[in-house]
């Protein structure tokens, strides 16, 4: 079988995505662990973009690279200092930690395994136009996802509003 | 106009009569990986100079002058050896590891969104159709880097600094998120291609006028903002935070900073020219065929880098005229002002499409 070019670099990123996410959860300085993770989400959007999934690859960097992490760093900035280190984790919650994993894992794969021939067929589609996205998003018609849309902004709004009651002056 | 495709193409075509296609892919990806380099240094180093003459002109004095002739040409270059060569000073203290990564995540921040430019017709090293939602996706990952470079730092300085530059770039990416997306409800594509091909005939600060104007001018607020200079550089505060996040740092991983500092301010400037000011699209009036076509005879590459120094100019100008703010009045700004007034233009750019009221 010849090995090619997406094949090298899918395999490249699946190296770096598994690497950093053993090294996320056990180092045991929580700044590290929150920058490890930068490179598994990082991973994990290379990999869309190599499935010529562009959009889903930038919203990942933008949600979850630029937003989600720089809350986590910003919330341990707030509540940890340089050099502060983790109690070593006990064996009970390594082993349940593990078996949690492994069932995850195994779940993971036998949907995988079961399915793997039709996930293949699904992905090759190659590079979705951004206004195909926009108009899925927005229109109201079936296979399309106006209600689920304006769901999630009144959830959203509700935050907001939550948000600005907690941290308003009394 | 000189398409740059030919080049590239003769390039492509060559290698792969010699080469098989993975070969030929590594190679070129290689070539394109030093061509952006280089010229992302090369562009670091005419900046400073550039903003060293700029500066001394704004305050009455000559700047550079000693090194390279009368105009000081060759200073940058002497101190970017200088920069090189120097020590760096291991600190105590300190968490190693993200305290040495932190100036990489900078530096690849502003690489990624530097990768995707349009230098001129037919040097766009890659074109997304999400276009300027990557520019705005990748952009956000330089916040990371100075947030870990002032934690890591293990000092009071550098921990505020860091504090104040998280929350200023966070609140300003969203100014400029909003206001590239009045451009995009413009030009109904997201595509960097196709966004300076739709400005082949007028450039879309003319096509849309006022709101397209009003976009233009936060766009540059904001920008300057999220490069943190001019009159938002709390975050190096030098006479209150000695110089914010990266007081520890030394020789070339401060150089790093400072690169990535220059080199954000000429991305920013070279995205509001794509959006705004055509791109590399030559300066067109419709119906005056003869002077158009002696604007296509200056190379597009030109057209691009002059434009973006004009804008470089005008973030400069700021800069090197008006007090910093306090962080209060920064955050103000950018929530009480730059949010209403930007989803209002966004409304009325949204009523000029609809209606037809541009050119």
């Amino acid at each position: 079988m010849e090995i090619t070019v997406s094949q090298v670099i899918f395999g490249i990123l699946a190296v770096i995505i598994v690497a950093f996410s053993i090294l996320t959860v056990t180092t045991r300085r929580i700044l590290r662990s929150a920058t490890f993770l930068l490179f598994v989400l990082l991973a994990t959007a290379g990999v869309y973009f190599l499935l010529d999934y562009h959009f889903l690859a930038a919203v990942q960097i933008t949600v979850y690279a630029g937003g989600i992490l720089v809350l986590f760093v910003f919330s341990i900035f707030l509540t940890s200092h340089a050099g502060d280190k983790l109690p070593k984790a006990s064996l009970k919650k390594m082993i349940a930690g593990l078996m949690a994993a492994i069932t995850g894992g195994a779940v993971c794969l036998f949907v995988i395994l079961k399915n793997g021939l039709r996930v293949t067929e699904a992905v090759t589609g190659g590079e979705i136009d951004m206004k195909q996205i926009g108009y899925a998003l927005m229109g109201t018609g079936k296979y399309q996802y106006l209600l689920p849309f304006e769901a999630v902004s009144i959830l959203l709004l509700a935050c907001i509003i939550g948000g600005i009651l907690i941290a308003r002056k009394r | 106009m000189f398409d740059f495709k030919i080049v590239t193409d003769w390039i492509d075509q060559t290698l792969r009569s010699y080469l098989p296609d993975f070969g030929v892919l590594v190679i070129e990806l290689i070539l394109v990986g030093i061509a952006l380099l280089a010229a992302y240094a090369v562009f670091a180093i005419i900046l400073i100079w550039f903003e060293r003459k700029i500066c001394a002109w704004f305050q009455c004095r000559l700047g550079p002058n000693r090194v390279g002739g009368r105009w000081g040409l060759l200073q940058t270059v002497a101190d970017t050896i200088k920069i090189l060569v120097k020590e760096l000073i291991p600190i105590n203290h300190i968490d190693k590891f993200l305290f040495y990564l932190a100036p990489f995540i900078v530096i690849l921040g502003s690489m990624l969104s530097f990768g995707a430019l349009p230098f001129g017709k037919g040097l766009h090293a890659i074109d997304f159709n999400i276009g300027v939602f990557y520019f705005i996706a990748v952009s956000s990952l330089g916040v990371l880097g100075v947030l870990l470079a002032g934690w890591s730092s293990n000092n009071k300085f550098s921990m505020i600094g860091a504090m104040r530059s998280g929350a200023q770039m966070v609140s300003y990416e969203l100014s400029i998120g909003l206001s590239l997306l009045t451009m995009v409800i413009f030009a109904g594509t997201m595509q960097v291609s196709q966004l300076v091909n739709q400005q082949a005939d007028m450039w879309f600060i003319f096509k849309g006028h006022i709101p397209a104007f009003i976009a233009f001018v936060i766009y540059l607020i904001a920008g300057h903002a999220e490069t943190s200079r001019g009159p938002f550089d709390l975050p190096e505060a030098e006479s209150e935070l000695t110089a914010g996040y990266h007081t520890e740092y030394s020789g070339i991983q401060f150089g790093f900073y400072y690169l990535a500092e220059y080199l954000n301010m000429f991305i920013i400037a070279a995205i509001a020219t794509t959006i705004f000011l055509g791109g590399w699209q030559p300066f067109h009036i419709p119906g005056w065929d003869g002077f158009n076509q002696v604007m296509d005879y200056i190379p597009t590459p030109l057209w691009f880098i002059g434009k973006t120094f004009f804008c470089i100019f005008l973030s400069l100008w700021v800069r090197w005229t008006f007090p910093r703010l306090r962080i209060d009045q920064l955050l103000r700004l950018e929530w009480k002002y730059l949010l209403p007034l930007n989803l209002l233009n966004i409304l009325l750019m949204a009523l000029v499409v609809i209606s037809g009221w541009h050119f």
